[in-house]
């Protein structure tokens, strides 16, 4: 039975109609049109779908639309833009991470949380909190080349 | 001013009821102010395009009134920035900046077919190709310059675009000036062949090295700002007006059928659909949950299928037991082995096992099929565009030439993955619902239905004189055949489609042997291939997995020549620089051992007590004419079974380098992988299915478990031509991990992957 919804995405407020279950990321990509954040699993284990609600990091193919409620919720696309690039954006391009870039929202949207709340972390805890993102690609290397360098603008 | 139309810009994007629409081929007018000025060289170039053939100069090179050049490549670029090192060739040839190039990939519109991405020929052919035309291009529009200023082409100069003379600079004609907006019509002299090989060079002879300015330069990719701002379009984000949405669903006994379905069992999901032929099943609806929550709901009745999988822990003895169907010797045969081996007085045996593997892309494939009365449109993720354009056509009976194709970066690639089959899939759900169909697979599908990299086994035996030399080599690599369905997707019998519909089946043969320079005075190496264990829509079938079956040849071939030297009591490096005997293949040897500070001495490593130890491995191969060496080095918890593959140098040589930052990337990518490849990656199967459908069950490489360094040694060699970059490094990984665990536990383990269940039993 679909049912009126209020979705706080970037700032702007979308109406919706859909299923009570239906996970958030089928909103923003059908319903919203966003090309973020991606389907990778449906099922938590690789990260593609992340966002930000209430600035936490979520995966979005899980989390039903009901669960959402009047939270805000923040995508890649949200996080910054070319005019204003979020620190890990220009560290991406500058490191010149992704090889195919599927996965780019997980990454992104989980560090940047962790880098907000974590001021000058070490290689180990940098890797601790990106554990059980997936890149079927391997850039792993120029991933935490890129969080590094993120973290050092981030002071 | 006469003004025509050419699909310059292949698509735009349209804002439209909120959502992305593509509108194809939207137009980008040429202005042809100049058409009339050409002079004597005007029958070098056309108003009309000539015909996309593979002989035309206008397949390849465009120059636009503003001096804009596109170059039109039938290959693309997955990730590893080619399409940048493609617009350095093209550049340098031409002597335009290198911002002014647009490479146009992977339509079928605008480009020939050469072959899509496949075996890391990107820049080896698909360059070498764009590097010819773009050359001929130059002397071409020289010669129009010559009719232009007056002045023979001796007198002249190319720079950013503009042919001037070389005594004054004043006197001069841009490329704009000269053809923009009309076409190159000159004819190539191409080799008739079509894919990889295709090879139309013109007059025109490419630039000494020594004259590069743009190749050689570390230019970064333009297509990673977009991805990172999320405003970059991957295959999953098309959309297209009418569009419903796709969702396949596969027996949980590979081989069972469909005998019922109840469709009214969905009828209460808007606009829900069931697509059913034979084996083929699928659902569409207007919303993409509805379409997933309808292929979940639908009732369907399969047919009693004898379960078709050995046990798990059979297969090496399926492999090893059946009668091959194909034998074939690979590499040169030199000498006799046979009589060698009986005049030994010393034999080195071993026998290595490499699992199932699958493409398990980041994302399960998606593809867009409008499957319209007249014409047939194609969004595919597929690396080989022109061959799912073949592939499509062939399936639903129309000429090739009412299909147009275009390839939209998907989610990871890495071979034949699930990209193909997806296409084939949306095809026919477009053709029996009469509207555009977007279909993406889900996870379980993507890791489980996958065509696999083929498991298999690999004996190797070496025959020593009374002084240690080795005198006779013998290596044999038996599997599941490399393309039981083909690298591509042309044919409807080498996809899931076709065969779920009952086309005639026609399973190929194929594996290989170690490629190195050993020069050891017997060598015999051959492969074997048994057939698939399920011929008909198995989730087994068995296809290229990036670098194919190189990690598991070279796993065991530099595995064994580890074992030679151990059983020798020498140092591996010194082993391999007594015997091999290519002169690029010593140089990358050394710089490998050189770079990681390699010190001379028998492996294993003495003291081999405390629960954590270290240890050192080397190997080395070429594929193709590249060459890679590796050194690893390892932790390994004796307790845990847990290795952390900590640190690597990586010595590759691939001729003339084109951007040495595109292949460092490309590097670390394919050492990454293959690590994950060789401690965790195993197709898991049982009796019924593949039972690997998700990242839990198909377990890769995590972030906690990235090496530490990945240092790289580039050897430019600007007098070679390139060669490959794109798989290379993944075909070591797998053997210097191997030495350096037997470097340091001193136990050798010949079975993939290196899990920690498996390393502690091994250990134990």
């Amino acid at each position: 039975m679909k049912q009126s919804y209020s979705l706080n995405v970037n700032g702007t407020v979308h109406k919706i109609e859909a299923d009570e279950d239906m996970p958030l990321l089928y909103a923003l990509r059908d319903d919203l049109g966003l090309n973020n954040p991606h389907f990778g699993c449906g099922l938590a284990q690789c990260g593609a779908c992340t966002v930000h609600l209430d600035g936490r990091p979520i995966r979005s193919c899980i989390t039903t639309i009901s669960d959402v409620g009047d939270g805000r919720v923040v995508t890649l696309a949200g996080l910054g833009t070319p005019e204003r690039p979020h620190p890990l954006q220009t560290a991406y391009i500058e490191e010149q991470v992704p090889q195919c870039g599927y996965c780019i929202n997980g990454w992104i949207m989980t560090a940047a949380a962790f880098l907000r709340d974590n001021k000058k972390p070490s290689d180990e805890q940098i890797r601790s909190a990106l554990e059980g993102l997936k890149c079927r690609c391997g850039t792993h290397m120029s991933i935490l080349r890129a969080v590094k360098r993120a973290a050092a603008m981030m002071g | 001013m006469t003004r025509i139309e050419t699909n310059f810009s292949r698509r735009a994007l349209l804002k439209a009821g909120g959502a992305l629409v593509i509108s194809v081929g939207a137009p980008v007018t040429f202005d042809l102010a100049h058409a009339d000025e050409a002079g004597g060289a005007a029958a070098m170039s056309a108003t009309v395009k000539p015909a996309l053939t593979p002989d035309q100069l206008s397949s390849y090179i465009a120059v636009a009134a503003d001096g804009t050049v596109a170059a039109y490549f039938g290959k693309m670029d997955m990730g590893h920035g080619i399409a940048v090192a493609i617009g350095q060739m093209v550049a340098e040839e031409l002597d335009v900046p290198f911002r002014s190039v647009k490479v146009v990939m992977g339509d079928t519109a605008t480009s020939v077919n050469q072959g899509g991405a496949s075996g890391s020929t990107g820049i080896q052919e698909g360059g070498k190709q764009l590097r010819a035309a773009a050359a001929e291009a130059r002397r071409v529009l020289v010669e129009m310059a010559v009719d232009r200023l007056g002045l023979p082409a001796d007198q002249l100069q190319v720079a950013d675009g503009v042919v001037s003379a070389k005594e004054n600079a004043a006197k001069k004609v841009s490329y704009g000036e000269l053809i923009g907006g009309r076409y190159f019509n000159v004819q190539l002299a191409w080799n008739g062949k079509i894919g990889n090989p295709l090879y139309a060079p013109g007059k025109a002879k490419p630039k000494d090295p020594k004259d590069y300015r743009v190749v050689g330069q570390p230019i970064k990719r333009e297509d990673v700002a977009p991805r990172v701002f999320a405003q970059f379009d991957f295959i999953t984000d098309i959309k297209v007006p009418g569009m419903v949405h796709g969702r396949m669903i596969r027996p949980k006994v590979a081989g069972a059928v469909p005998v019922n379905v109840d469709e009214s069992s969905i009828e209460d999901i808007p606009g829900a659909k069931v697509v059913w032929n034979q084996g083929f099943l699928g659902v569409v609806a207007d919303k993409e949950w509805d379409a997933i929550k309808a292929s979940r709901q639908l009732k369907v009745e399969w047919s009693d299928a004898k379960p078709p999988f050995p046990a798990q822990a059979a297969i090496y003895d399926y492999i090893r037991n059946t009668p091959p169907r194909k034998k074939e010797a690979g590499g040169k045969t030199v000498g006799d082995v046979e009589a060698a081996f009986k005049n030994a007085a010393r034999v080195i045996e071993a026998e290595y096992e490499w699992p199932f593997q699958s493409h398990a892309s980041m994302g399960p494939a998606c593809a867009v099929v409008d499957v319209k009365d007249d014409q047939v449109t194609i969004w595919t993720g597929s690396q080989k565009p022109h061959y799912t354009r073949d592939g499509v056509a062939a399936l639903l009976g129309v000429p090739v030439d009412k299909v147009h194709a275009m390839w939209v970066p998907g989610p990871g690639s890495y071979g034949r993955n699930d990209a193909g089959d997806a296409a084939m899939d949306a095809a026919l759900l477009s053709k029996s619902v009469g509207k555009p169909v977007r279909l993406q697979y889900m996870r379980d599908q993507a890791t489980g239905w996958d065509p696999k990299g083929p498991a298999s086994i690999h004996r190797a035996r070496a025959a020593l004189d009374a002084s240690g030399k080795v005198i006779a080599y013998e290596f044999m690599s038996k599997g599941l055949p490399r393309v039981d369905v083909n690298s591509n997707e042309s044919k409807p019998y080498d996809t899931l489609a076709g065969q779920l519909i009952g086309v005639p089946l026609k399973s190929g043969d194929g594996f290989a042997v170690p490629q190195e320079s050993y020069g050891f005075e017997n060598k015999y190496t051959y492969w074997e291939t048994v057939p698939p264990l399920l011929d008909r829509g198995s989730p087994l079938r068995t296809s290229h997995l990036r670098d194919p079956v190189g990690p598991q040849i070279h796993f065991a071939s530099e595995s064994f020549m580890d074992e030679v030297a151990a059983a020798l009591n020498m140092d591996s490096v010194a082993f391999r620089l007594q015997y091999v005997r290519d002169p690029r293949d010593i140089a990358v040897i050394k710089a490998a051992a050189e770079k990681a500070g390699w010190q001379t001495r028998p492996s294993p490593r003495k003291n081999l007590t405390g629960t954590k130890v270290s240890g050192r491995g080397f190997a080395y191969v070429q594929r193709g004419l590249t060459r890679v060496a590796i050194v690893a080095e390892v932790d390994v918890d004796r307790l845990s079974g847990k290795i952390w593959a900590r640190k690597f140098t990586v010595a590759h040589d691939c001729g003339q380098i084109i951007n040495p930052d595109g292949l460092r990337h490309a590097i670390e990518g394919n050492v990454v992988q293959g690590i994950s490849r060789t401690l965790w990656e195993e197709v898991k199967f049982d009796n019924k299915n593949v039972t690997s459908i998700d990242c839990l069950t198909y377990p890769i490489l995590d972030t906690t478990e990235t090496p530490e360094t990945i240092e790289t040694v580039l050897i430019d060699h600007p007098e070679i031509e390139p060669s490959g970059a794109g798989e290379p490094a993944t075909r070591p990984v797998a053997a210097a991990i191997a030495n350096a665990v037997f470097d340091a536990t001193g136990v050798r383990i010949r079975r993939v992957p290196f899990s920690p269940d498996n390393v502690k039993s091994a250990l134990s």
